[in-house]
């Protein structure tokens, strides 16, 4: 077991692209640290990093207490699950397993040992004479998953490891991780772009974009309160609706809707609501919200998405999956935004829909810097 | 290896609902045929005739009487089969030692190849070092200069190590080949690079990863070269008769085979009967290797 930091870690590649820059993070002993973030920001060339597969340009590696930034990948205590399994396609799932140990000499009992217990262990005893072609996209995930755990290694580095899954096994595998994760306690770095899945798995999220850390916390705490636009945008399915407001001596209007923030500096602010922020109200309301223009419901069984429109300006970001950047968007007059409502709510599409935001919904940004203004 | 992939291929493909609709809305029909066979086989039925109507003249020949060879035009049924010419052409020549010398030579060059292009070509491929590019340019040029150019300098360096008139002659220059290693080089680069560092976090070392990882993935393209270089050398007529001069127990098959060929007379059912069973090692390699030719598994271990 062991802890893994960065520090003020930068990545550059040839051609002067920067990957990842000033780094600093650190995966405590045991800990399941999850790496979050859209293609291209940085999250795998940080994790390769840590692997050896990837030369530092600046900054330092830790593993225990070691600075590994000159470590061969093979000395360095760690296993990696890759994105596409990577099996030996030549070797049986057995000799797969083996490979790892018998390159560090392990004895054949020891290996044996080994490899059946970690095969009991993750349901893999009827395969173990199979090649990976033969296998099924889980059973190859599982016989990847084996592979790292076979060497009990310090750390353990996944690569999306369930990307290429189906969503129903993927769901599976999951919990599947988790669970394992949690008896063997082996620190553990995790890459995914897919934020439910860094919600669900994670003890602690990390999330990045354009090679920079924007937040790192608990994932319920980066829900609530994302640090930066960004966050806000990445983070929750679907997004935080954010609307561009005025602040003026400590009052924030958007649209119809007022209110009070100490914090608000006087000028344009973005105004974020978490879609099961907003929650609709008769008509004989009388306090602040908005009318939801509604223009499309999508029923989900448990619960109801409706995306609409509202008088207010639209705060004009969006992000790019591409870019894995925060783009500026038309700057129009009505802005978008989405309802989470119970299943048995269900407005037509065209109705109008009276909605106001929940005590403590509302959270603030600012319009340049798209910083999180947090009440004092 | 190809039972792996056979069962895959052999099973019918689900039917997928997205191709009932096409881009016409129709159901796709299997077109209607007026042939029994493809239209191509009346153009390729006559190619085939063409080119392997040497080859049936040669085994023709090999059986006929010296006679019967000359008469005109070609007799292209004995009658009486004379299998005697081969143990003939056996007895009458050299044979035995032309044809030990050749594989000697063809088995070291093939198998010093296949070790020194894959060590080469996986260095090009996958390791960073300076000059990598520059090296490799260089070497991929040298491909583009005709064996004529070459043969005045290689036959004076050959002379200079003292190898005229022996086997070595034929073995030394050809250790290693461009074209080897510029395939192999190839080959390589299209591996997942995952598979190698994955061998590399399990800790496998460079020579470990070519062994056991990259050669392993690499047998098409190794059978590959190996048939191609086997065939070469094994064929090779002209560096053999520069470099092998008056010693008679350094000929090779091809040299052997060319004394048939006197000034004043040519054996030519003998000389069709060595022919034949000088053939005879690259046929039953091509049948051998044939099996390797077929698509790698290099990927099959990656996402499904």
């Amino acid at each position: 077991m062991a802890r893994v930091a960065f520090q003020d870690v930068t990545k550059v590649y040839p051609g002067a692209v920067v990957a990842v820059q000033g780094l600093s993070l650190e995966a405590a002993d045991g800990e399941f640290l999850i790496l979050v973030g859209p293609s291209g920001c940085g999250k795998t060339t940080a994790l390769r990093m840590v692997a050896g597969l990837e030369r530092i340009t600046d900054g330092t590696i830790t593993i225990g207490n070691r600075v590994v930034n000159d470590v061969p990948p093979k000395d360095r205590d760690i296993a990696m699950v890759f994105q596409n399994y990577a099996l030996y396609p030549h070797m049986t799932v057995a000799k797969n397993l083996a490979f790892g140990l018998r390159q560090r000499r392990t004895s054949r009992e020891d290996v044996r040992r080994r490899v059946d217990e970690v095969s009991r262990m993750l349901g893999l005893e009827q395969l173990l004479q199979r090649r990976p072609g033969q296998l099924s996209g889980g059973q190859r995930q599982r016989v990847a998953m084996g592979r790292a755990l076979v060497r009990e290694p310090d750390v353990f580095l996944l690569d999306e490891p369930l990307s290429n899954l189906d969503a129903k096994l993927r769901v599976q595998m999951r919990s599947e991780l988790k669970r394992l994760q949690g008896r063997l306690g082996v620190t553990t770095i995790y890459v995914t772009h897919d934020q439910v899945e860094a919600i669900t798995l994670g003890e602690r999220i990390a999330v990045l974009s354009d090679g920079v850390l924007q937040q790192v916390g608990k994932p319920q705490d980066v829900y609530d309160h994302p640090d930066n636009v960004f966050v806000a945008s990445f983070i929750g399915s679907p997004p935080m609706n954010l609307l561009k407001g005025r602040a003026m001596s400590g009052r924030v209007a958007v649209g119809d809707l007022e209110f009070d923030h100490a914090q608000a500096p006087d000028g344009d602010v973005l105004v974020g609501i978490r879609p099961e922020g907003l929650r609709p109200v008769g008509q004989g309301h009388s306090g602040p919200g908005f009318e939801v223009h509604v223009e499309v419901v999508e029923p989900l069984g448990d619960e109801v998405l409706v995306h609409g429109s509202v008088e207010a300006r639209d705060a004009g970001v969006r992000i790019d999956a591409e870019e894995a950047k925060l783009l500026a968007d038309a700057d129009t007059d009505r802005g978008t935004v989405t309802v989470r409502l119970p299943p048995e709510e269900r407005p037509e599409a065209g109705s109008r829909l009276l909605v106001a935001p929940a005590p403590g919904a509302i959270r603030l940004f600012d319009a340049t810097s798209g910083l999180a203004i947090r009440p004092a | 290896m190809s039972s792996i992939i056979a069962p895959a291929k052999a099973a019918p493909a689900p039917l997928d609902p997205s191709r009932l609709g096409g881009e016409t809305g129709m159901v796709e029909r299997p077109r209607r045929r007026f042939l029994p066979f493809d239209p191509w086989h009346l153009f390729l039925a006559p190619l085939a005739v063409v080119m392997l109507l040497p080859l049936v003249w040669m085994v023709v020949t090999s059986l006929e009487t010296l006679a019967q060879t000359r008469h005109f035009p070609p007799i292209l049924w004995p009658g009486t089969l004379q299998f005697g010419n081969y143990s003939d052409a056996i007895r009458q020549s050299e044979f035995g030692t032309w044809f030990w010398n050749t594989t000697v030579v063809t088995v070291t060059i093939v198998v010093s190849n296949l070790v020194f292009c894959s060590l080469a070509a996986y260095a090009f491929a996958r390791i960073r070092f300076l000059g990598r590019g520059v090296i490799y340019f260089v070497l991929l040029a040298t491909l583009m200069v005709p064996l004529q150019v070459v043969l005045i300098p290689t036959f004076l360096i050959v002379k200079d190590l003292g190898l005229i008139d022996h086997l070595g002659a034929l073995i030394v220059p050809n250790l290693v080949s461009v074209f080897g290693i510029f395939m192999l080089t190839q080959f390589f680069r299209t591996l997942p690079i995952e598979l190698e560092e994955a061998a590399r976090i399990d800790g496998a070392s460079r020579l470990t990863i070519l062994l056991r990882i990259v050669v392993p993935l690499s047998l098409p393209a190794l059978a590959t070269l190996a048939v191609i270089q086997f065939m070469w050398t094994w064929n090779d007529f002209l560096w053999p008769l520069v470099t092998i001069l008056t010693n008679q127990n350094a000929f090779t098959l091809q040299l052997g085979l060319a004394t048939f060929q006197g000034a004043h007379q040519t054996t030519w059912h003998l000389l069709a009967a060595a022919n034949i069973m000088s053939m005879l090692p690259i046929l039953a390699l091509f049948l051998v290797a044939q099996r390797s030719f077929v698509r790698g598994i290099a990927t099959q271990g990656l996402k499904g």
